[in-house]
């Protein structure tokens, strides 16, 4: 069970049953819905941006132990970094995930690279990472693990503007 | 209806069982291999793997149209097997058997062949709460290009269809009933026979989802009363990408073809075509020869069993995991009808079904964890995912031990 525990390190485990910025923010903020209509995880990513930095990120939400302790680290994460260096993180943790490169990541991030070992498990830990990149970016409210027009719900994943406050 | 009236059998040879299926014997992340996902898809045996090799290998031509002699010979095979399974089922002919991809294909070809036509604004199609995305999504699709309704016939917390529930559901303007013969999230067999029965009353046409019920279940078309029947091959231990659908004569022959082209005509010409006969006139192109082969022989083999036996060691099966689940903490069932076959769906209250799932496959096990693809009943009872095992007559009481353990193992891995 080696590569078990490298998957379930004690951290994620600590993060899954303590989550980190588990709530949400008051407004001003920007939410975003995250679904994965493939396992049924649904987190909500919530960020305060202020002067181009995120000045405050938060989700709620039920998911896997993968999905909860990656978005309870991104939270942690993308405090007090700028949009820009929000967004480069989500993509070095996205690049990390998809097993494409050694990480140039350190500390607790580390701990999800195991990830990239199981594909089936991928997605979970992408979640909270793609809620915060259309949060950071488009501004969009929900976003799914399934491509636009393929959800298993049988719609497109909804776009729809619910910014500042919920 | 008592699905398995059969009295306790000891002297089922589960390893010689087992020794007909090569997949079972090997070790998953250096464990022996616990498949608990046959509801998902079940293994295949020896017999059904080179029937199908031997096919491809000495008799493979195109069917019903050479005259030379490997056409005939696939010919032969093919019809055989149309045979073999109008047998399983009891079907009166072996033309009322088409063959589909599966029971999806199956589910759609009535969609769109039988109830669109006869469907229009203010109609119903009644199904129940507990059914798979595939007997859910092309009533849908069909509603929306007709404008008939969805019926939906309520459960009970057990799992149960609520049978007053759904007569009150059928009326004067319900043109067709659809429901499940076996749940595949719950385990539970729907009474089908007093259902279609009810239905029979008021002259409204039955559809059953037989895709869970064939691996458990004796299946009598005819007994059932029911107008069409649609399952899988690879969940009788057959192969993928083949399936059945059995309709009455007498609906099939008033059915307008489904897919056009080769096999389904008698003649063409620019102006217009004229259909073959049944079943050919639902099975255009050219059709999974070698999976039609495939799955009858996998059917000659189940019925060469003593299915009384294999049905009472699933039921075992069934009462020992339901056993070990109960007893660890913080799980719970879902889905406990009274009436079920060897599945059982399950939720910890604080460990995801997919940690579970990743950690049980560590430990050699394979469960299924998920939705199922039955998203509405789970958003009925409150629960993103379970996770499932589903046991097959090849599965063990030992691989039962094992699954516990392997459980027990994984809720102590996070709840330390």
């Amino acid at each position: 069970m080696a590569d078990l525990e490298a998957l379930y390190r004690d951290v994620v485990l600590d993060h899954n049953r303590r989550p980190r910025n588990f709530r949400r923010l008051a407004a001003p903020c920007g939410c975003t819905d995250g679904v994965n209509p493939l396992c049924g995880d649904r987190l909500m990513v919530c960020l305060r941006i202020e002067d181009e930095t995120v000045t405050e990120a938060a989700f709620e939400g039920s998911g896997c132990a993968i999905s909860m302790a990656s978005a309870s680290m991104m939270t942690e994460a993308v405090t007090g970094r700028s949009r820009a260096e929000a967004l480069s993180l989500a993509d070095t943790v996205g690049a990390m995930l998809r097993g494409r490169e050694g990480s140039a990541l350190q500390g607790e991030l580390l701990a999800l690279s195991a990830v990239s070992a199981y594909p089936s498990r991928v997605k979970c830990a992408l979640l909270a990472w793609e809620a915060l990149r259309a949060g950071l970016t488009d501004g969009a409210a929900r976003v799914s693990t399934e491509a636009q027009g393929r959800t298993s719900e049988g719609r497109p994943a909804e776009q729809r503007q619910a910014r500042d406050g919920h | 209806m008592s699905a398995h009236p059969a009295p306790a059998t000891a002297d089922l040879d589960v390893a010689a069982l087992r020794a007909e299926f090569p997949i079972l014997h090997q070790e998953i992340n250096g464990r022996p291999l616990v498949y608990l996902d046959n509801a998902a898809s079940a293994q295949r045996p020896s017999c059904v793997i080179d029937a199908m090799a031997e096919y491809y290998r000495h008799d493979h031509a195109n069917v019903h149209r050479g005259v030379h002699t490997l056409s005939d010979r696939a010919t032969r095979a093919f019809e055989a097997a149309r045979e073999t399974v109008a047998r399983f089922i009891n079907a009166d002919r072996s033309s009322e058997v088409i063959w589909t991809r599966g029971t999806t294909e199956a589910i759609n070809l009535v969609a769109q062949s039988f109830a669109r036509p006869r469907l229009g604004p203010g109609d119903d199609i009644v199904i129940t709460t507990m059914e798979h995305h595939a007997n859910i999504v092309p009533w849908q699709m069909v509603a929306e290009q007709t404008g008939a309704r969805l019926r939906v016939a309520p459960i009970t917390r057990s799992g149960e269809l609520d049978l007053d529930a759904f007569e009150a559901l059928l009326g004067e303007r319900t043109r067709l009933v659809a429901v499940s013969h076996v749940s595949n999230s719950l385990g539970t067999i729907n009474p089908v026979s007093k259902m279609v029965a009810l239905a029979r009353e008021r002259g409204i046409p039955v559809l059953l989802d037989g895709a869970q019920a064939g691996p458990h279940l004796t299946i009598d078309v005819q007994a059932l009363g029911c107008d069409f029947y649609a399952f899988s091959g690879h969940k009788l231990f057959g192969p993928t990408g083949i399936g059945v659908l059995w309709g009455r004569e007498a609906l099939l022959d008033a059915m307008p073809p489904w897919h056009g082209g080769g096999e389904m005509i008698r003649t063409v010409s620019f102006e217009k075509s004229t259909w073959n006969e049944l079943p050919f006139k639902f099975e255009a192109g050219t059709p999974h020869i070698a999976g039609a082969i495939g799955l009858g022989r996998a059917l000659e083999w189940f019925m060469a069993q003593d299915r009384t036996a294999l049905a009472a060691h699933e039921d075992a099966l069934l009462a020992r995991c339901t056993a070990v689940i109960e007893a660890l903490p913080g799980l719970r069932i879902i889905g406990t009808a009274k009436d079920k076959v060897s599945l059982v769906s399950f939720v910890a209250d604080d460990v995801h079904a997919h940690d579970l799932g990743t950690i049980l496959d560590h430990q050699g096990v394979a469960i299924r964890t998920g939705h199922h693809c039955t998203m509405p009943l789970l958003e009925w009872y409150g629960v993103p995912a379970t996770a499932r095992a589903s046991m097959a007559f090849y599965n063990t009481h030992e691989e039962i031990e094992v699954f516990g353990q392997a459980l027990e193992r994984a809720l102590a891995m996070f709840r330390n």
